[in-house]
Parts: C-alpha cells; structure tokens; sequence
C-alpha cells in the first residue's frame, strides 16, 4: 500500500506548487514603495508647463498617481475605466503623462476625454523610476499622510476598482 | 560640375556620419564599470535579460542614471541600494538572505540532506534484505541448472536460423 501513497503524496505536493505557480504573474513585482512615503516631486502640469504640482500639494487628501503615456496601449482600455472612476467623484486621479511628448499626450486627452483632476508630464521619465515604475500603467493609492497604500501594475480595471481600490478609498477616507 | 556634383556625394557619407554611442566614447572606464554593474543587475521589462543587454527603453534610462550616479562619485553600493529602494530585490540577480528568501537559499541543502538521508535508509534495508536470503541445497541446486539452461536457450534460435 505504501508503494502507491508515497508516489502519490509527492505528485500531490509537486502538483500544489506547480498549480500556485501557474496563477503568479511574474511580471508583477511587488513594490518596496508600499507602505513608504510617496517621493516627492515637482513636475510641470501638462496643459500649462509654467504651473508645478507636487505630492505635497495633496497632503490631507487620498488620491490617486496614474502614470499612463500617449503611446501605451494598454492605457487606452484603462482611460475609459478612468473615466468612469472620475464620473462618481470618489477620489481626484492626477495623471503622470510619462516619456511622452506634450502634444500627444495632450491629443488623448482631447480625444478620449479627461479624467485628471491634474496631470503632469514626466518627459524624461526620471520620476517614474523615483516610484519604481516599469510597465506602464501603474497606479498608486496615496493616502492622506502621503504614504504609498498601494500598487497597481497594469491597467486598472473595473474588477480591480470594485475589489480592492475602492473599498480601500474608503477605507483610508474615513481615517 | 558634374564632378562638383559626384566629389559632393562622395562626401555625404562624412556628413551623415552620426554621433551616437557618445556617452561610451565620453568615459570608456565609467562605462565599464556601469557595464559591470548592470550584468548583475535585471531588467524589470525583459526580466531574463540584465540591464546591461536590455534595450528596454526603462533599461536605457536606468543605465542613464547610472552613470550619472557614477559620475557623482557614488559607490556601486550605494547605486545597488538607490535602485533595490525602488524596484526591490528583484532587480538583484543575488537576492540577499531574508526571512522571504530563506528556502530559496537553504531549500536545496535541505532537499539534499533529505536526499541522502532516503539514500542512507534504502541502502541499509537492502543490506538487511541481501544477508536475509540463504539459499538451500534445493535452490541451489535448481539455480545451477537454470543457469547452465540458459545459454543453450539462447543458442536453439540462432541455429535454427543459419
């Protein structure tokens, strides 16, 4: 009898960790910035380069840092769901147009709409590597203390918003 | 003119010559020790691909900011620690030892202790069963004439075919 349960607990234990592994995403590294203090910058705002915006500006307040480009395509599908998020006024979304020109990233704003409360433009994409940004889109969830609560990488969807950013808004909301 | 025309064709291509790869050519030593840096270090877009051969448009700006912190005097070190403060251990293709880390480090010795452990354990339930098996006269006996059976067994068919 033993001859059979041995093999049979192995494959079981093989099958288990093959089975997890199969549903990590390896292109999803977990961020050391969450829990930490979100960088701080000043970047020029996209649709007037003269005015400045920095995270210090949003102390007191949740919200959300959505780094999207012109040239992303995944970014596109994510717009409208941004779109939707900024129609029921849960939180201000500020946009970080990142490696992008002005003008393009200005044009998707003209053409698909524009769910930024505010949004700047990372030219050279050196803040995107002060938030350890690598696949864009990625969002951060700040909380009213400026601490980085938490990552999205990828596109937000409206699974993702209804599951875990959302009631975490609130959450951090009523602190 | 024509050959007016012809010696300035002749020269475009020194026009046309482009000025790229000039940070290479601004500090070879740097760049060597950036380089030597970033094969150790991964890409975060290509993640089976160093930093060093990426040509990952994020890969290019880290490098970029490499050398930068090079320039400002700073260790590799100290560069190590600017970039696992903000992409994680991830990008250390030698990941430090932790409490997340620890089977990934001691989990093969583990595996092999358990291995030869096995290993010691069948070998000596193999002596046991080896010492345990005396033949009687009758086996033996039927044993020998098995064997001399045997190769007359295997000679029949090789006759019959020739």
């Amino acid at each position: 009898m033993m001859r059979f349960i041995l093999p049979f607990v192995v494959f079981m234990i093989v099958a288990a960790f093959l089975y997890v592994g199969l549903s990590l995403d390896p292109r999803e590294v977990p961020s050391p910035l969450v829990g930490k203090a979100a960088p701080a910058f000043t970047l020029p705002q996209l649709r007037d380069p003269s005015k400045k915006f920095s995270p210090q500006d949003m102390k007191g307040k949740v919200w959300l840092l959505n780094v999207w480009a012109s040239w992303c395509s995944a970014c596109k599908e994510e717009h409208l769901v941004l779109m939707d998020l900024s129609r029921q006024n849960l939180v201000p979304i500020y946009g970080m147009d990142y490696k992008d020109k002005r003008e393009d990233g200005l044009a998707v704003l003209r053409e698909a709409g524009d769910p930024y409360t505010l949004a700047v433009s990372d030219i050279e994409g050196r803040i995107g590597i002060d938030y350890g940004v690598y696949g864009v889109p990625e969002t951060y969830v700040i909380d009213k203390q400026g601490i980085i609560r938490y990552k999205q990488i990828g596109p937000v969807t409206a699974q993702n918003l209804r599951d875990k950013i959302i009631p975490l808004l609130a959450e951090l909301q009523s602190k | 003119m024509r050959y007016l025309t012809i010696l300035l064709f002749c020269l475009l291509p020194v026009f046309s010559y482009a000025g790229e790869a000039k940070d290479i050519a601004e500090n070879p030593v740097l760049e060597k020790r950036m380089i030597g840096l970033a094969e150790n270090l991964r890409c975060l877009v290509c993640q089976n691909e160093s930093l060093a051969s990426s040509h990952a448009d994020l890969a290019e700006d880290l490098r970029r900011e490499v050398r930068e912190q090079m320039q400002k005097g700073m260790s590799d070190q100290e560069i190590i620690n600017y970039l696992v403060s903000r992409y994680g251990d991830f990008v250390l293709y030698d990941p430090p030892v932790k409490k997340t880390t620890m089977v990934l480090w001691y989990g093969p010795f583990a595996l092999l202790l358990i291995g030869v452990g096995v290993l010691i354990y069948q070998l000596r339930k193999r002596k046991s069963q080896i010492a345990e098996t005396d033949l009687s006269d009758e086996d033996a006996r039927r044993a020998a004439e098995l064997l001399n059976e045997t190769p007359e067994l295997h000679k029949q068919p090789k006759d019959s075919q020739a």
